[in-house]
């Protein structure tokens, strides 16, 4: 079945799954993660080096000709922190688009929103392409829209807890509110969480813990790879009806009658 | 004169560049960032741009993350 390509920033990713680069046993392990999920885009941190500053580079491990690199600004607590961070990821060289997030609360890692539509606007018109980490509010959604991210990215769940999709309903909302791409970030825990998501028709799924955390997470990206592909080709195709009392799939007709 | 790298205070020459402190310290070019007192030097300006007492330059660049 023909499908469109999932474009961000004027690129174009025929794969919808998102894969991150933290909490790995070893940058092998996380290189051939990458490999069987089938991403195309990257998410990345931005840090301090570590000093004096020779040494790995996760990027060693990147190839950067295959992958396109999302630096995010997990950690920032302003919309100030995250905008600096996301001109810094600029300057190194990481391009233009951005994974933003501004949290509000370190027990929940939920958004700030005030600071996140702050955020998404400077960003928006300094030339960058925003996706935002947001709640699943499809108010807030729509005023991301407005502030000129280049997608939304709602939680499924609290980041790194693997709850799934909790509120399916509000994801839906949010897919009849806003134009712009819907890809959910945070909460997955297993290849299902990422095919219901998927089935409610958003664009993408972005991950990390539910992969790096996996007993085998090369064999968990795999899996998350075709959740991913399945959750989308059943939203295209068209799922059933759901009803109460059970409808045959036999045709009543031509039955022998067994009767004497 | 002294002066904080990355939260760490660090002894370096008078008259050092941002050019001359990434050197000192052995750090790769390629997707690495500066910052001077919260202000973002471009690679360009490496080389121009002299360090002074009590300057806090933090340097980074990509590390592993998730959501």
């Amino acid at each position: 079945m023909y499908d469109t390509n999932l474009v961000l920033g004027g690129k174009d990713f025929s794969s919808r799954l998102i894969v991150g680069t933290g909490k790995y046993a070893s940058n092998d392990i996380m290189r051939q993660a990458h490999e069987e999920s089938g991403a195309q885009l990257v998410t990345v941190a931005v840090r301090r080096v570590s000093l004096p500053g020779s040494g790995d580079s996760i990027l060693d491990f990147i190839d950067t000709s295959r992958y396109t690199l999302l630096p995010n600004t997990a950690g920032c607590y302003t919309a100030d922190e995250a905008i600096r961070t996301a001109y810094l990821a600029r300057e190194a060289g990481l391009g233009d688009m951005v994974k933003l997030e501004v949290i509000g609360d370190a027990r929940t890692l939920f958004p700030d929103v005030q600071g996140l539509l702050e955020a998404t606007r400077t960003l928006a018109r300094e030339g960058f392409t925003v996706m935002p980490y947001t709640n699943d509010d499809p108010v807030v959604a729509k005023r991301l829209e407005d502030a000129g991210a280049a997608c939304v990215m709602p939680l499924g769940a609290p980041i790194g807890s693997g709850l799934g999709i909790r509120n399916p309903y509000n994801i839906k909302i949010i897919l009849e509110t806003v134009s712009v791409p819907v890809i959910v970030d945070a909460g997955v825990g297993t290849a299902s969480d990422a095919a219901i998501a998927m089935e409610l028709g958003v664009d993408g799924v972005l991950m990390n813990t539910a992969i790096a955390g996996a007993k085998d997470p090369v064999a968990m990206a795999r899996a998350m790879r075709l959740a991913v592909e399945a959750g989308r080709l059943a939203y295209r195709a068209g799922r059933i009806g759901k009803k109460l009392y059970a409808t045959a799939s036999s045709p009543l007709e031509g039955l022998p009658d067994w009767t004497s | 004169m002294r002066i904080v790298v990355n939260g760490r205070d660090m002894d370096v020459a008078e008259g050092l560049s941002v050019d001359g402190l990434l050197r000192e310290l052995g750090v790769k070019r390629e997707y690495t960032a500066v910052a001077v007192n919260r202000d973002i030097t471009p690679k360009s300006a490496y080389e121009a741009t002299m360090l002074r007492p009590g300057d806090k330059v933090e340097i980074v660049r990509p590390m592993g993350g998730g959501q």
